[in-house]
């Protein structure tokens, strides 16, 4: 055990590496005749069971994790310590690397009828927003001041999205704090105010992600939603998201199922039902549709909210962006989607994640389901997307790892006050530099066809996500990876063009040479022979294909002994598990 | 395939007149399975070799000593081949008709299976004991049995197994010498009757194998069941009286709740109203996945008892025709790198399905939509198709063959204009003469314009065993074949096509040369 990683090695030499932060908890079965069983379940969906021989050794292990896995300190946690060999400047361009000025330009505000606002400069408004918000041009300091009062944590209608052709906006906020009867001038006012900056369309949307019965019920507290007869020009719709605490509990429910072991293929399917998870993904990915089609059919801008505005609007706002703009499909496009709806609007990833020993009622995969929806487009479209699915798992990976400083803390304002663009690194340059290991190789950028995505979400177009909740339950998965072998081959083409290129420029060289009448007659000669070793060495290179996909080829758990269908036949072998030396003693793993 | 017999004459002299501009070129004219060669008479360098596939027509025209074959192509060539002697012109334009179409109809999978088999062991032997059909009236006339056991043990063996299917060879595993055998279930009745000869063919596969080799008798039925058909004299295997064998029971779904489960599902998938959990629920209770379970995880425990165990595994049901060939063939897809060629495959279906009796005409005589229901209808082959689909989506560099193979082999098990999937069995084929009423099913995929959508771009020759992971995660509901209705297969087939691109890299943007790489060979 280190200071911030659980580091198991077996008797093959094989090294498994726990981070501590993704720990998501320990738990100690009864004793057995072979000793002590801890077992570990982690943020990342890997569980590990340790069998400890002595029972006190696994007492102080048990001891030591829960500890070290429950930070009381941001300071404390892995990113402050974590240290990539990078110099400070290098720090500071990665964390300059994302720039969200610079996406707004790209959306194309500034305009005539958008404009930054200062209100929030020193976060007096809205503590969870980030300090640059744009809001449109005719809306007044005093009606934004006046509308944040009447929003749920003051945060009040500002711009997500803007889409540039149809000059339609994506916006968010708040739910109002209308209660039965509330009303608020200036709220109303810079509903108006946005409907109004859309030429094309006076009339906007303001959904509501919320399951109508919750939003209701938050009336009783003084909160609620728009009553279309107070604001003109909008229709009001709800989406019926549920709440964090329902999503929690799904998981939780998915996560049981699956980690019954001998499992049928029947109660696999209805655990998979009764856990309602791929209801809840169908039912944002359905939103976010909602979203772009009031844009491309409509023109129509929208206002999105739920409660607070940072969990289902955020995943409704990012993922409706997604479908609209294919920038956002990129790999930097993606790292700039998540900094804008996600970080800077203020998504409490601290709280979400479980980074601290906090509230576990915080605790809640949204953005987990965020990852799970753009997966979902990924396989509906596969060639629309630049990045493949290690990039969302690696993200998934790092919002729990704490090992970056980006997804640390709650908002924007905690963020610089923890200081964490000195005191830790950003992960996204990181991951640009294994931009090969990422990329799609299926993906094709100029294809306009996938300019909008209109996924189809019957019901039996959601499937498992197997890679995410058992990515680390190697048998499950295929056994040989298409991927890694069309970019291989990509990269091999690639080199044979360019080799083609520069034989034929040697070649026109060569020619040129000739008509200058440098060349003599033995020299031509000694170029002519060129053409066929260019040949064989072409097919040669195209040869060593084969060795190459052989080397790829994942071979790891294509064994019967690791399949389930072994266990059939009792009297068929068994493999023991390794038993391996410890510092704490002899501990047998199984994965 | 077989293309020798095709060949009538290897040989003979001939001029060849590409067009009236065009200097005639003399030599020797040679025919191959697949082309038509000249090599001119002084031993010049040059070879004209024309493809047998290419050409269109045939007119043969003799006179005087000499003939003249003219060809014309499917690129509009016209050739003229002047062929010294009669005999000579006829049997060469015999040999051309015949190869040009390489009609699969002169594939004979048995008996090249057998040719496989015999390079391996001598342990067994081709038996023609069932050539008039009258010994199994469900097995092709021939068959590949232990050779210590003679004919005659053979009908006794016969006798006691229903509908004559007495065990013979599927397939033999080279690498540890094993044998994986079929047959029907064992009449013991309730007098709990024994067969010596029965015996002495399971005892004469032990000992072909290895001394003290042991075996599994895979029974696809439950152990209560298989206990229940000895009231209607059927049963199992007794320890007793088979030594060395071992039984399993593993209960395969089969008949009247297969088709059920089929019927259900594609009404699931048909409706695309329902919700999230109806869908789900629907997609549980048809069971349709866990029967690829069980048939998968059936196939392996064989695979891996061959595989693993050293032993010889013998897979039998009731009638043995159904479940026990869904056995075999994925048991043989899991062990055997070459069934997973393109040609392999279609040897391994023509094989272990249409020759080994699987009544097609009965099982596929309506398909998920059809109200009228005999009992006899069940998608045991869709089944298999399902399975091997899992088995590709798994291990996507090992099959040479893509989904676009399975998904013609369903259509046509259910309808087709080729004979290939008439009739019941090998006897009711030659009654109803398919071999010379209609054509094969085989030669037509493969003289198929469309072989990007049957082969799988990715193949790479895995010489070792696939074990798949028979988990409900690692299991995936068919779309490209239960929501080809609802949803548009051209995205999946866009990929297809811009893979094949990648591995040809076919440039289509810009016009770049092509590079021609490699199509991966068998």
């Amino acid at each position: 055990m280190t200071a911030t990683h659980l580091l198991f090695i077996d008797s093959h030499q094989k090294e498994t590496w726990i981070l501590h932060h993704h720990i998501a908890s320990v738990e100690k079965l009864a004793l057995t005749t072979s000793g002590c069983p801890l077992v570990i379940q982690c943020k990342n969906f890997r569980i590990v069971h340790f069998i400890v021989p002595k029972e006190r050794d696994c007492h102080d292990i048990y001891n030591s994790l829960l500890q070290l896995s429950k930070q009381a300190k941001y300071e404390d946690l892995y990113a402050f310590s974590y240290n990539p060999k990078q110099n400070d400047s290098e720090r500071l361009r990665g964390w300059q690397l994302i720039d969200l000025a610079e996406e707004y330009k790209r959306m194309g505000v500034p305009n005539s009828n958008w404009q930054l606002s200062d209100a929030n400069r020193e976060y007096k408004i809205c503590e969870t927003y980030p300090r640059e918000l744009y809001v449109p041009r005719i809306a007044s300091k005093p009606i934004i001041v006046g509308s944040s009062k009447f929003r749920s944590k003051g945060r009040f209608p500002v711009l997500s999205y803007y889409h540039q052709n149809k000059e339609a906006a994506i916006c968010r906020c708040s739910q109002p704090l209308s209660g039965f009867s509330a009303r608020c001038l200036e709220d109303e006012h810079l509903l108006q105010a946005i409907s109004k900056a859309n030429p094309a369309n006076r009339y906007m949307y303001v959904v509501d992600t919320r399951p109508k019965l919750n939003a209701m019920a938050n009336r009783a507290a003084g909160k609620g939603y728009e009553n279309e007869d107070n604001y003109s020009n909008i229709r009001f719709q709800f989406v019926g998201i549920e709440n964090i605490h329902v999503m929690r509990s799904s998981l939780q429910k998915l996560l049981e199922v699956n980690g019954t072991k001998g499992l049928s293929v029947n109660d696999f399917y209805s655990g998979l039902e009764s856990s309602g998870w791929l209801r809840h993904i169908k039912a944002v990915m359905d939103a976010a549709i909602f979203l772009a089609k009031a844009i491309m059919v409509e023109n129509a801008s929208v206002l999105v909210h739920c409660s607070d505005g940072w969990d289902r609007t955020s995943q409704v706002c990012s993922l409706g962006s997604l479908l609209l703009d294919s920038y956002y499909r990129t790999i930097k496009g993606f790292m700039v989607l998540i900094e804008k709806d996600w970080i800077s609007f203020g998504h409490k990833f601290s709280e979400r994640c479980g980074h601290l020993d906090g509230d576990p009622k915080e605790v809640s995969p949204v953005f987990t389901q965020f990852l799970e929806c753009v997966w979902h487009l990924t396989e509906q479209f596969p060639q629309a997307f630049e990045f493949n699915e290690a990039f969302l798992l690696q993200i998934h990976e790092h919002i729990h790892s704490c090992q970056f400083g980006n997804f640390l803390g709650n908002c924007q304002k905690e963020r610089e006050e923890l200081k964490l663009k000195e005191k830790t690194h950003s992960l996204w340059p990181f991951l640009l530099d294994d931009r090969e290991k990422y990329s799609n190789p299926l993906y094709s950028s100029s294809s306009q066809r996938f300019a909008v995505l209109e996924p189809n979400t019957v019901s039996f177009n959601f499937k498992f996500w197997r890679s995410m909740y058992h990515q680390f339950d190697r048998t499950l998965h295929p056994r040989e990876s298409v991927c890694n072998i069309i970019t291989k081959m990509n990269e091999q083409n690639k080199q044979l063009e360019k080799d083609m290129k520069d034989l034929e420029s040697k070649i026109s060289k060569h020619k040129n040479e000739e008509i200058d009448g440098v060349l003599t007659k033995e020299l031509l000669h000694s170029v002519r022979p060129e053409s066929p070793t260019l040949k064989t060495s072409l097919c040669y290179k195209e040869q060593t294909v084969l060795p190459v996909n052989d080397t790829l080829r994942t071979i790891e758990g294509s064994n019967p002994v690791d399949n389930r269908y072994s266990e059939y036949a009792e009297e068929f072998s068994k493999s023991k598990p390794a038993v391996v030396s410890l510092e704490y003693g002899v501990a047998r793993m199984t994965c | 395939m077989e293309f020798s017999e095709l060949i009538r004459t290897r040989q003979a002299q001939a001029e060849l007149l590409s067009g009236p501009e065009a200097p005639a070129l003399r030599g020797t004219l040679c025919v191959t399975g697949h082309h038509l060669l000249l090599s001119p008479k002084p031993q010049a360098t040059d070879l004209w070799l024309l493809l047998l596939r290419s050409v269109d027509s045939i007119e043969k025209r003799v006179a005087g000593d000499s003939g003249t074959i003219t060809l014309r192509c499917k690129d509009l060539r016209v050739l003229q081949l002047r062929i010294e002697g009669v005999e000579a012109t006829l049997d060469v334009a015999r040999s051309i008709e015949g190869l040009r179409l390489g009609d699969a109809w002169h594939f004979h999978p048995l008996e090249s299976y057998y040719k496989r088999v015999a390079l391996e062991t001598d342990a067994w032997r081709l038996s023609e004991v069932n050539e008039d059909f009258s010994l199994c009236p469900s097995y092709p006339r021939v068959v590949i049995v232990p050779r210590a056991v003679d004919d005659a043990a053979l009908a006794r063996s016969a006798r006691f197994r229903q509908g004559g299917r007495f065990p013979v060879l599927s397939y033999h595993h080279a690498r540890s010498g094993t044998a994986l055998l079929r047959s029907s279930q064992p009449l013991i009745g309730p007098k709990k009757l024994r067969c010596a000869e029965d015996e002495e063919l399971l005892g004469a596969v032990l000992a072909g194998a290895r001394p003290g080799a042991q075996g599994f008798i895979v029974d696809t039925r439950s152990a209560q069941t298989a206990k229940q058909a000895r009231m209607t004299g059927g049963g199992t295997e007794s320890k007793a009286a088979y030594p060395g064998w071992k039984r399993l029971h593993r209960p395969l779904e089969r008949g009247r709740h297969l088709q059920e489960s089929f019927v259900r599902l594609v009404e699931a998938c048909g409706d695309l109203e329902q919700s999230m959990d109806q869908w789900l629920s629907r997609l549980d209770s048809c069971r349709w996945l866990a029967h690829v379970q069980e048939a998968l995880s059936t196939a392996c425990l064989a695979a891996q008892g061959m595989e693993r165990e050293g032993a010889c595994v013998l897979v039998h049901g009731a009638e043995g025709m159904d479940s026990t060939l869904l056995v075999t063939s994925l048991a043989q897809l899991i062990l055997d790198p070459l069934s997973r060629t393109m040609a392999g495959f279609q040897e391994l279906v023509e094989r272990e399905w249409i020759q080994a009796g699987h009544p097609f005409q009965l099982r596929c005589a309506h398909s998920a939509f059809s109200h009228a229901r005999s009992k006899h209808e069940a998608p045991t082959f869709l089944l298999f198709l399902d399975c091997v689909w899992q088995l590709g989506r798994q291990f996507p560099l090992s099959l040479e063959f893509g989904e676009g193979l399975l998904l013609a082999l369903f259509e046509h098990a259910y309808a087709s204009p080729f004979g290939t999937f008439l009739c019941n069995s090998e006897k009711e084929r030659c009654l109803c003469e398919v071999r010379t009423q209609t054509h094969s099913l085989w030669s037509g995929l493969n003289q198929s314009k469309e072989q990007r959508k049957l082969r799988n771009p990715l193949y790479v020759l895995n010489p070792s065993a696939l074990w798949p992971s028979v988990e409900p995660q690692s299991l995936r509901l068919w779309q490209g074949l239960f929501l080809r209705q609802t949803r548009p297969p051209e995205r999946s087939e866009e990929v297809w096509e811009k893979v094949w691109q990648i591995v040809t890299d076919e440039k289509t943007e810009d016009s770049r040369p092509v590079v021609s790489a490699p199509e991966p060979q068998p």
